[in-house]
């Protein structure tokens, strides 16, 4: 069967969950309902590996396969739907069904009782759904169809416990932030409308080629310099996965979204929607202008830093993730703008893993967490808290295995997937310092602070994921009535992460050689740097790739002791106690409170733009009610009363006698004819039939 | 008189008829019987004019689609006569004149 | 002989509408509904139209004249022996639905119909019938089934008692 038919059905059959568990959850609940929507989703996992294993078997880097119908036809204008299935397609598609199936899986148990057992169920086969949308799409326009679900959906799963005011307003964040990426998405939509005339991909890709972008440009677009407008157009686009994948400026989102059930966070805000952005970035990265492509490396670059700064501080375990998770997308985002293109979606890929891992066995800790002070009554404590928790490395022995396999993989130590990736971006970024001189970033001589920004965060992120494993697993148990209740996960919650545990060693990403140093593997053979098809002055590749082989081990050596180092200074501080923390905060006063306040984003955002602008409504508004309609509107008004009270004598003269005759009329008629309205259909008939004779009778004579 | 014109004039005749029901009695029941020959008036007509204008069997399943509508129009008009009864007590309709109000 | 039997069942049909639209018998009018369905079925065989006349005499005397007569037996208090029936507007009635009636008649003699120069003779409508049904009016087909199906649930609903 050819692929784009199974890409079809891999779909579908999440929208079939949905709209059973919509229509018939409910009466299947506490009768494995669920099942039906794991079994649906567990169908497509299994058609994302048969997919995956004929990519394999038949290992060709340029494989694609195109279908597509014409959707709407307004004249000159097509909008088309379509599937492209390429080997990204597949390896994206592998991922989300793993997670999505996993993420199901678990739960059946993480859920278990909950309210809205069977709608949380049908709510991820729509969220599944329109992530599968998103990767199989061959244009830019049905991306944009499903980019808007995947924002729905998530807005729906986040605030699944919307009584809870803060999940409610969680999700309404989500919602709004990311609206704001995709006006400008919108935008530059509707730029590659205007100048190109089509959404496809590889049409789109071809027009900018071969100059016919260059020559579309026109009309509103007059006079504008056709490479200045494509750098616009990729930017605009790349705003949408500023939103969607939580980069600085619009990253305040995904902490909130905490708030949703933590296998929600698993699904969406680590390992699948908010990738959805990266691999928007992957699809269009063809189109980028160096310029562009430097705004996105500053973006994801300053991100992956500034996020790591404040997971330092977090207390929330997942808080602490959710930071980790902006950080390494901003390490996505890094690569793919320095043209490190393979490492980038490699990162997606392997991130996918270690990150779902991280939250679901969070998750895990958490669910026992909750049990636990449930059977004490105690529901004051944060069952989140990390200050709660600590030494459940006995009790819950599985969990804190793939814990620690997850941190080391995030880390990028050797054996572990995140070291492949990693490693390969921070080459990446040395290269394109070293190398690349196009672009305004490498022009203005700040191409440094890329390695400068992937290194420091490399160092923030051993260090707090190992503070964040000291403080939960290690150490003294803060509540001894509350460690005293705590024991290891059920297995519907232990398998997945165990699953997920296998699949961030490096073995799965380096085959078929086993090195687990990495640099090559099916991943690189079967994903090919995509070449630019931007005209005038593209981003040099070939220097870049020999600039990125040459700074393959330097980055390497670099990477390992930075990972080392931080990984020292939380034994140091967390295990061993050698330093006091405290000592550290007080003495590093205003950045440490700046860390533990987000460095201010959300208050910047109340005081900067959210409290200026409700302001500036007040503002008009005052001027609409004090100036505009006491003196314009009143004045007018005073003015025509003056001319009314004229007329009015006139009026009751004249005019009234006429109406007040035609009212006596239309009295005396309305009497009359008040005697035809019986109420009996009969009569109504009758006259119907005297009508239909008067008709007849007009139409003869 | 050919032959057409008088099954057109035995159909007006039905159909008049079943008019006048309607329209005169009270019954439900009966001006349920009316609409019924006002149907079969159209019946005739249908047929009559697929065998002496348009030679084939087209009307004969308008015809058929007719009467299966005639069917389930007299179950439900039944049903509701009966709510009718247990609400009046009768069925005469000029005494459900929620209309008038 | 067809001829007059032609006219025969003609009259019959005319005469038993009649008393179905003006007795004041209920169960008279009842009966000669019966009997003006049998006629009709009678013109439609005389039209060549063998399946229809089936289908009038299982569904219309079968099925919709037994409903009737439920429907009264159900709705008038069977100790009554003649169960009478009064009548509104009559004159009125009378006057509107001659007009129509001459109306109708005038407009068929006069309208010039284009006749086939000989009237169609089919052996059996049935196999045509069948082959259109199920040919180019299958959606027809199926959604009038149903449309079926929604009337009888409608009718046990609104015919329960409410409980």
């Amino acid at each position: 069967m050819p692929m784009v038919n199974l890409s079809i059905i891999i779909l579908v059959l999440p929208l079939i969950s949905f709209v059973f568990q919509m229509f018939f959850g409910r009466r299947l609940e506490g009768k494995k309902g669920e099942w039906i929507s794991i079994s649906l989703v567990l169908v497509t996992l299994l058609l994302a590996i048969i997919m995956f294993a004929s990519m394999l078997f038949d290992y060709q880097p340029d494989f694609r396969q195109e279908a597509q119908f014409t959707w709407l036809n307004l004249g000159s204008f097509q909008l088309e739907m379509g599937i492209l299935v390429d080997n990204i397609t597949i390896i994206m598609l592998l991922v989300v069904a793993i997670i999505s199936g996993l993420v199901h899986i678990y739960s059946v148990e993480y859920m278990k009782g909950d309210v809205r057992y069977s709608r949380y169920f049908g709510f991820l086969g729509i969220f599944t759904f329109s992530m599968y949308g998103i990767t199989v799409a061959n244009n830019l326009f049905m991306i944009y169809c499903f980019w808007e679900l995947v924002g729905l959906s998530s807005y729906l799963l986040i605030g699944h416990w919307w009584e809870k005011k803060s999940a409610a307003d969680a999700g309404k964040k989500a919602f709004i932030v990311n609206r704001i990426g995709d006006i400008g998405m919108f935008m530059g939509l509707l730029i590659v409308a205007t100048v190109a005339g089509t959404f496809n991909y590889e049409l789109l890709f071809e027009r900018i080629g071969n100059g016919a972008w260059a020559a579309g440009v026109g009309g509103l677009f007059g006079g504008v310099d056709p490479s200045t407008l494509l750098t616009w157009a990729g930017v605009l686009i790349f705003m949408g996965a500023i939103g969607k994948s939580a980069q600085f400026p619009l990253h305040v989102w995904l902490p909130d979204a905490m708030e949703g059930p933590t296998p929600v966070s698993a699904l969406i805000h680590a390992a699948t929607m908010v990738a959805a952005g990266v691999y928007l970035t992957v699809r269009i990265f063809p189109m980028l202008t160096p310029d562009a492509m430097s705004f996105i490396a500053l973006i994801g670059g300053f991100t992956a830093f500034f996020a790591a700064t404040i997971a330092i501080t977090q207390n929330d375990i997942k808080k602490v993730l959710a930071y980790s998770t902006v950080s390494q997308l901003g390490y996505m985002i890094m690569a793919l703008g320095t043209g490190a293109y393979v490492a980038g979606f490699f990162h997606l890929v392997t991130h996918a893993m270690f990150k779902g891992l991280l939250f679901l066995a969070s998750g895990s800790v958490i669910h026992m967490m909750h049990h636990s002070l449930h059977k004490l009554g105690d529901h004051e404590t944060d069952a989140q808290d990390m200050r709660n928790m600590g030494g459940l490395r006995t009790k819950m022995p599985i969990t804190y295995t793939v814990f620690l396999i997850a941190s080391l993989s995030i880390s990028g130590i050797p054996l572990f997937s995140g070291f492949l990736s990693k490693d390969a971006i921070l080459a990446g970024t040395w290269a394109y310092a070293a190398h690349i001189h196009d672009g305004w970033l490498a022009q203005a001589h700040l191409g440094w602070l890329l390695p400068f920004f992937g290194f420091s965060a490399a160092l923030i992120t051993a260090f707090y994921m190992f503070r964040l494993i000291f403080m939960t697993f290690h150490g003294e148990p803060k509540n001894k009535a509350v460690f005293d209740n705590m024991h290891e996960a059920p297995k519907l919650i232990t398998v997945p992460i165990m699953v997920l545990g296998a699949l961030s060693t490096w073995i799965f990403f380096t085959l078929p050689s086993f090195n687990p140093l990495g640099g090559e593997g099916w991943f690189q053979h079967l994903v090919e740097q995509a070449k630019s098809v931007v005209p005038v002055g593209a981003f040099d590749a070939e220097t870049f790739a020999h600039g990125l082989h040459a700074a393959h081990y330097p980055a390497m050596y670099t990477s390992l002791i930075v990972a080392g180092l931080g990984i020292g200074l939380a034994v140091l501080i967390y295990l061993l106690r050698e330093i006091d923390p405290e000592k550290i905060a007080t003495r590093l006063g205003v950045l440490y409170r700046g860390s533990l306040n987000k460095w201010y984003m959300d208050e910047i955002y109340l005081h900067g733009i959210i409290r200026p602008f409700l302001k500036g409504c007040g503002a008009v508004a005052t001027f609409d009610m004090e100036i505009y309609d006491h003196y314009v509107i009143d004045g007018v008004g005073r003015r025509v009363k003056s001319l009314a009270t004229g007329t009015g004598v006139a009026d009751d003269l004249v005019v009234d006698g006429a109406v007040n005759l035609f009212g006596i009329i239309f009295q005396w008629l309305g009497w009359t004819l008040k005697f035809v309205q019986t109420g009996k259909i009969q009569n109504y008939l009758i006259y119907v039939l005297i009508g239909v004779l008067m008709v007849y009778l007009i139409n003869v004579f | 008189m050919n032959a057409l014109s008088s099954y057109l004039i035995l159909s007006a005749l039905l159909f008049s008829l079943g008019l006048y029901t309607v329209i005169t009695r009270k019954n439900a029941v009966a001006i349920l019987m009316g609409i019924e020959l006002i149907l079969n008036a159209a019946n005739v007509n249908f047929i009559a004019f697929s065998k002496f204008v348009t030679h084939d069997v087209e009307g004969h399943l308008m015809a058929v689609f007719i009467i299966m509508l005639a069917a389930a129009e007299a179950a439900v008009a039944l049903a509701i006569i009966l709510n009718l009864y247990n609400d009046h007590g009768n069925i005469n309709v000029d005494e459900a004149n929620a209309l008038k109000r | 002989m067809g001829e007059v039997i032609f006219w025969v069942i003609w009259a019959l049909v005319a005469v038993s509408a009649m008393i179905v639209a003006f007795s004041k018998n209920l169960v008279y009018s009842v009966f000669s509904l019966l009997a003006t369905f049998v006629g009709v079925a009678g013109i439609y065989i005389f039209l060549n139209a063998d399946f229809l006349a089936v289908t009038q005499i299982v569904i219309y005397v079968g099925g919709i004249l037994v409903l009737l007569v439920f429907g009264i037996m159900l709705t008038n208090r069977i100790v009554v022996a003649r169960i009478t029936q009064s009548s509104l507007q009559r004159t009125t009635g009378l006057v509107v639905v001659g007009a129509i009636f001459l109306v109708l008649v005038l407009t068929m003699l006069e309208q010039p119909w284009p006749l086939a120069e000989s009237a169609a003779e089919f052996d059996s409508t049935v196999d045509k019938i069948g082959r259109l049904l199920f040919g180019d009016y299958l959606i027809l087909f199926e959604v009038a089934s149903v449309l079926l199906l929604g009337a009888l649930i409608g009718a046990a609903t609104l015919a329960r008692k409410e409980s």
